[in-house]
């Protein structure tokens, strides 16, 4: 019997292990980035610019130019990229802190100005580097190290929604929301990945892709816990689905 | 173009950076400095530039830290409260070794301030202004002309370490004209292997950050920034001076206000005082030396600064041993007059020994 190889190692994901907790999906998101990677052959031309957080040891997984960014400004800086570099593939890599607080502003401009790179934003809930503390995508009655109480509307505000507030933006050429807590969510998430680069390669504007991320950690769940707390708790506020999908180039 | 033209001075720094290469441009709207983008929305069309007005003076640094690491040459431009908010992007340009030209037509602070000529960004230009060991490099003009030249040479000095540089002037260098002479050929842009533009196959992929956790990588990329400092120092100091044998007093200033110094010395001799002028062109790296040997050849000094005497600190770093020291300052908005400055040196030169050593 001839033995055929059905699943490898994508070719841009470097040979070392993640320094990530158990339980964790940043891993998952580096694999499907490195998958779209391959499967478009646009290692060459691929630059990744990871925001502050635990992301920020992309360079360390993905073999492809990486530049760093300050907290929240990914979006600004893969700008600058992207003007001066507009056939190469640029994309962002960031936290609900680094996004949804300190980089709201670069994020809303960015997808503004129909920037045409991709944006990747893993939604934990959870500042998770920093040691847990809250972040503006904490659910409701959610305890963290800096809402000890839960999270209450009155003082905390409500948890932000990015990829509906983003779809709103004439710039935005495709926003969606996937989770990678099971099986099908993360053939949903790798198809997502794969249209938002294979937008970015037809000049079609922005992409965006959301995904919802389990801390186990800093949630204080075991990683089967906090699965269950996708479901349970997570989904239900923020859905899955494609909010925005641009046909074709926005040239108005 | 070889002849003169009379051009403002905002203009003369963006035909600079377009003469020095820069095609792109990022920035947020500010007074006094809203010519230099206004200007260059235009002009860097007619080159195939890039312009982009950003959402905030955040993004701009952010905008030209990201074009900077893809291998341009690219600029901002503001002036303070824009230039405080540039800090953190500054800080991680020097911290992960990008080139790039900020520009601080300054106003004055602090706060909203007021947006007359100041000198009162000196400590955050030359200090490093950001968190952290680093410094920019800071160039000074002191005419259109330089407005014009500095900028190449911000550029130039900027690539050659590898570290961001920033051109300190005022709405005076800003708004006033003056005949100036542009460069025939425009700088090449070197060639940049460190730059990201996506790895060819067979060759490693690139890195750029600032980030460095491992035990004693941290000093040891500080001390590399630092051998750089000092490299700046030994080759790239800029300096001008008007020395005179037997000065009885010594001038300092830098910008603008340099200006009215240059008058109050015409003025000086033409009474026949023996006065001497230096005026620092790069602020950092500052001109120590030449201070030192200047000062001790008058033993008195005098520095005019618009600030309340931030300069005056570098300066009184540097002087010779045994000098006496004093300050003219003017801290709001207000421009000494030559005459006010010949009367500050007068008052020094007549005072004996003596007395001028204790003024300091
Ligand atoms: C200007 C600035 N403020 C604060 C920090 C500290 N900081 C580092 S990571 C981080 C939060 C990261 O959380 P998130 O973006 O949600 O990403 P995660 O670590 O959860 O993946 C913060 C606040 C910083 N580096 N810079």
């Amino acid at each position: 019997m001839k033995l055929q190889k059905v699943f490898a190692r994508p070719a841009s994901l470097a040979e070392i292990s993640f320094h990530f907790c158990p339980g964790c999906h940043h891993g998952i998101v580096h694999r499907l980035l490195g998958e779209a990677i391959d499967t478009y052959g646009i290692r060459e031309k691929t630059i990744g610019v990871p925001g502050v957080g635990c992301c920020v040891f992309l360079y360390d997984y993905l073999d492809i130019d990486v530049c760093e960014a300050p907290h929240g400004r990914a979006p600004a800086v893969a700008t600058g990229f992207k003007r001066v570099l507009p056939r190469n593939v640029v994309f962002t890599y960031q936290g609900d802190g680094d996004l949804g607080a300190i980089g709201m502003s670069e994020v809303v401009h960015t997808a503004n100005r129909g920037e045409n790179i991709t944006v990747i934003f893993v939604n934990n809930g959870v500042y998770g580097m920093t040691g847990g503390q809250m972040a503006p995508t904490t659910l409701l009655g959610q305890q963290t190290t800096t809402s000890a109480f839960g999270r209450d509307f009155h003082r905390d505000g409500y948890p932000i929604r990015m990829t509906e507030m983003l779809a709103t933006l004439e710039g935005v050429a495709f926003a969606a929301r996937v989770t990678l807590h099971n099986a099908a969510g993360v053939k949903k998430a790798r198809k997502a990945v794969m249209k938002a680069f294979e937008m970015q390669l037809n000049n079609m504007g922005f992409t965006f892709v959301e995904f919802i991320s389990a801390c186990p950690t800093n949630w204080r769940l075991s990683p089967e816990e906090a699965t269950a707390r996708i479901d349970d708790e997570v989904l239900p506020y923020y859905p899955l689905g494609i909010y925005k999908e641009r046909k074709s180039p926005d040239y108005l | 173009m070889s002849e003169r033209q009379m051009m403002k001075g905002s203009v003369a720094l963006a035909e600079g950076a377009v003469a020095a290469g820069c095609r792109y441009y990022f920035g947020y709207p500010i007074t006094p400095q809203n010519d230099i983008p206004e200007y260059l929305s235009v002009r860097l069309a007619e080159v195939d530039g890039v312009f982009i007005q950003a959402e905030s003076e955040i993004a701009s640094i952010n905008m030209l830290l990201g074009a900077a690491a893809a291998g341009a040459r690219a600029m901002t431009s503001s002036s303070g409260p824009g230039i405080s908010l540039m800090q953190e992007g500054l800080s991680y340009m020097a911290g992960s070794e990008l080139p790039g030209l900020a520009v601080n037509i300054t106003r004055i602070g602090p706060g909203l301030g007021g947006i007359a000529p100041s000198q009162g960004d000196y400590f955050q230009a030359t200090r490093g202004g950001g968190h952290g060991d680093y410094h920019v490099i800071v160039l000074a003009p002191n005419s259109v002309q330089e407005m014009y030249d500095l900028t190449i040479k911000a550029f130039e000095l900027a690539d050659k370490y590898r570290n961001p540089a920033l051109i300190l002037a005022d709405a005076i260098l800003g708004q006033m004209k003056e005949p100036v002479l542009l460069h025939d050929a425009p700088q090449r842009v070197p060639g940049k292997e460190w730059a990201l533009k996506g790895a060819p196959v067979g060759l490693p992929t690139k890195r750029i950050k600032s980030l460095y956790l491992k035990d004693d990588e941290m000093e040891k990329h500080n001390w590399h920034l630092f051998r750089k400092y000092s490299q700046m120092r030994e080759e790239d100091t800029m300096v001008e001076a008007d020395l005179d044998e037997g000065m009885e007093v010594l001038l300092v200033s830098f910008g603008s206000c340099s200006r009215m110094v240059q008058s109050a010395v015409r003025m000086a001799r033409d009474r026949g005082l023996k006065v001497g002028y230096i005026r620092p062109i790069s602020l950092f790296p500052f001109p120590g030396d030449a201070l030192r040997e200047a000062s001790e050849k008058a033993g008195k000094v005098l520095t005019v600064e618009m600030n309340t005497g931030q300069m005056w600190d570098d300066v009184r770093l540097n002087l010779a041993p045994g000098c006496s020291a004093r300050l003219l300052a003017r801290p709001g908005g207000g421009i000494p007059t030559p005459g006010q400055i010949l009367e500050e040196a007068e008052k020094m030169i007549k005072a004996g020994d003596e007395v001028a050593k204790s003024i300091c």
